[in-house]
């Protein structure tokens, strides 16, 4: 890194011809800080607040520890099972044609458009005893509806696209000579998909489980009714965070809510340092 | 290396790319499983709401819907996302500009804050402001002494569906204007055209697609959010009940036909949604930001 002499000073933009950077950074800064910034300082000065004995006893109390642990423990069951079948999907998706191909595609988003409520609604109605799938299961032994597999389903359901759609672009971008550089290397199919199609995949399917599983933790409107909400069973963390709130606890509301935002961050950073690194590995 | 000898071998290596491909019980298979997969998660979730709709008929369909608390759910439904999208809409524009066209310091950090509402539990989107705003916090008392109500009232809902559909505007607007450049602009600038008719008449007709398409996601989710606007809303009928609140409600009743016919509403705006995606993404997939979904 050489200073000239134009680099020297402290600069906060780089000079341009375009007007209304003031303007346009000015009104974004503002309004994303009324809006997001300084409602989510509220809840971490609250929560700072109450002073780490009551904070700890809070978090650590047993229905508190469970409902986290069934929030994370089923997000990242559902998001494992999005890695799977969204490659999957993704894979038929981009390199078979079909007929209604398109339509397909189309439909993998509807859980970004389908309100949660109607999904959760929809897949009690499914999965109760007398539903389709639930009085199909039910002669299995198989409980879906009202236990922790029906919190499953939902977050299957509600965290199914990004997978999909994160894979999906990789795939098509793959340089299909590697892949007969491979075959003419003499590799099976098999080792082509695994030795060398899947690492270049890895990043994007990290990302896609990420983001899954994010949206699994925090998800509540498609969650509360197919799970029944039996405390330290199938209470999610953000039903008892509502359910805290309803009783004007605010700071236990706050305490959670707390946890839940901390851990998320803490997990998002950590799959990033992962991505960055599968990137370096395989990139 | 181009050894015109190879040509004659052409048929090889059209061979070759059917090695491209996994035999076809194979591909039979991964079809099937994918098919099966979607059929069960995504299709008779949506069958299901309209079969059950319609489960006592036409009459009763029409019927439940036509009640006075469903209409005004309804009503404050569009009342939200009239105002909370347009908010949304402005901001985006006003964000891409400033990070698309400019260089400067904390461009990236700023990318993320404003992502920062994707990675949040809705129902910690609403808690925010039930701490800023209810009686035990910061702002309570004072407002409940200018007489202004914004918890369990329709400023409070339509708060919280601004914060959680914040971000569907400006990521769409962001790589897209990224991609495009600031040539239009400034050859626009140097023709003598002032900023407002730069925007006005080079950057938006570039960026119209991409806007409409990020206006359909941001007003999708302002109908549909739940769980930060039931936290936010007090669930007092007829007054700030919007239409996925009012769902639970009926659907708590024991209500199925109510409940599922004001679903089907929201399950064809779903699908009005995704039609009108599909169509942008096929005629003007080229003026759409270059990644797709969110």
């Amino acid at each position: 890194m050489t200073t000239t002499p134009a680099q020297a000073g402290w600069r906060f933009k780089q000079p341009s011809v375009i007007p209304g950077f003031g303007l346009t950074l000015g009104f974004s800064l503002v309004y994303l800080t009324l809006i997001i910034l300084i409602p989510l300082a509220g809840l971490v000065w609250r929560s700072a607040s109450l002073g780490w004995v009551d904070f700890w006893r809070i978090v650590t109390a047993d229905r508190t520890l469970k409902a986290l642990e069934i929030s994370f423990g089923t997000a990242l069951i559902a998001a494992l099972i999005n890695v799977v079948f969204g490659t999957i999907v993704a894979w038929v998706l981009v390199r078979y044609k079909f007929p209604g191909r398109r339509v397909v595609d189309a439909m993998v988003d509807l859980p970004f458009a389908l309100p949660t409520a109607v999904a959760g609604i929809a897949l009690t109605t499914l999965y109760a005893p007398n539903g389709w799938l639930g009085s199909l299961l039910m002669p299995l032994g198989i409980k879906v509806a009202y236990t922790p597999l029906g919190i499953i389903v939902a977050l299957v359901f509600v965290s199914l696209p990004f997978v999909v759609r994160t894979v999906e672009p990789i795939i098509e971008e793959i340089d299909k000579e590697v892949e007969e550089a491979a075959a003419t290397l003499g590799a099976s199919r098999f080792q082509t998909i695994t030795r060398v199609l899947f690492p270049g995949l890895a990043p994007a399917i990290i990302t896609g489980f990420a983001l899954a599983f994010a949206r699994g933790v925090g998800e509540y409107g498609s969650v509360i009714f197919i799970a029944g909400n039996l405390p330290k069973v199938t209470e999610i963390a953000p039903l008892l965070i509502v359910i805290r709130l309803e009783e004007f606890n605010y700071p236990a509301a706050t305490a959670i809510a707390a946890v839940m935002l901390a851990i998320s961050f803490a997990m998002l950073l950590v799959i990033n340092l992962l991505q960055t690194w599968s990137r370096k590995r395989y990139g | 290396m181009a050894d015109p000898e190879i040509k004659s071998y052409e048929p090889v290596h059209e061979n070759l790319s059917a090695a491209v491909t996994e035999s076809r019980s194979a591909r039979t298979v991964l079809m099937t499983i994918a098919f099966v997969f979607l059929g069960i998660f995504l299709l008779l979730p949506l069958v299901i709401v309209f079969k059950e709709a319609f489960a006592k008929g036409v009459g009763a369909y029409f019927a439940s819907l036509n009640d006075h608390d469903t209409l005004s759910a309804i009503h404050l439904t569009l009342l939200v996302a009239v105002i909370a999208v347009p908010l949304n809409v402005v901001f985006g524009i006003a964000a891409a500009w400033a990070i698309a066209k400019f260089e400067f310091k904390g461009k990236a950090f700023l990318t993320t804050l404003i992502d920062l509402p994707f990675s949040v539990s809705p129902v910690i989107s609403g808690l925010v402001y039930v701490l800023l705003f209810g009686a035990q916090a910061v702002l309570g008392p004072w407002l409940k002494s200018h007489g202004i109500e914004i918890l369990f009232a329709v400023p409070g809902i339509v708060l919280a569906t601004v914060f959680v559909t914040f971000p569907f505007v400006a990521r769409e607007l962001i790589p897209l204007m990224q991609e495009q450049g600031n040539g239009d602009e400034e050859a626009a600038l140097s023709l003598g055209a002032n900023g407002w008719q730069v925007f006005r008449y080079v950057t938006l007709p570039n960026i119209k697609w991409g806007l409409l398409y990020g206006v359909l996601l941001c007003n999708a989710r302002a109908m549909g959010e739940f769980g930060a606007v039931s936290v936010v809303s007090g669930h007092i009928r007829g007054m700030t009940n919007t239409m996925p609140l009012h769902v639970e409600i009926l659907y708590n009743e024991y209500n199925a036909v109510g409940a599922f016919a004001v679903a089907s509403l929201l399950a064809g705006l779903a699908l009005v949604t995704l039609i009108l995606k599909t169509i942008l993404e096929m005629r003007y997939g080229a003026e759409l930001a270059a990644t797709r979904g969110h």
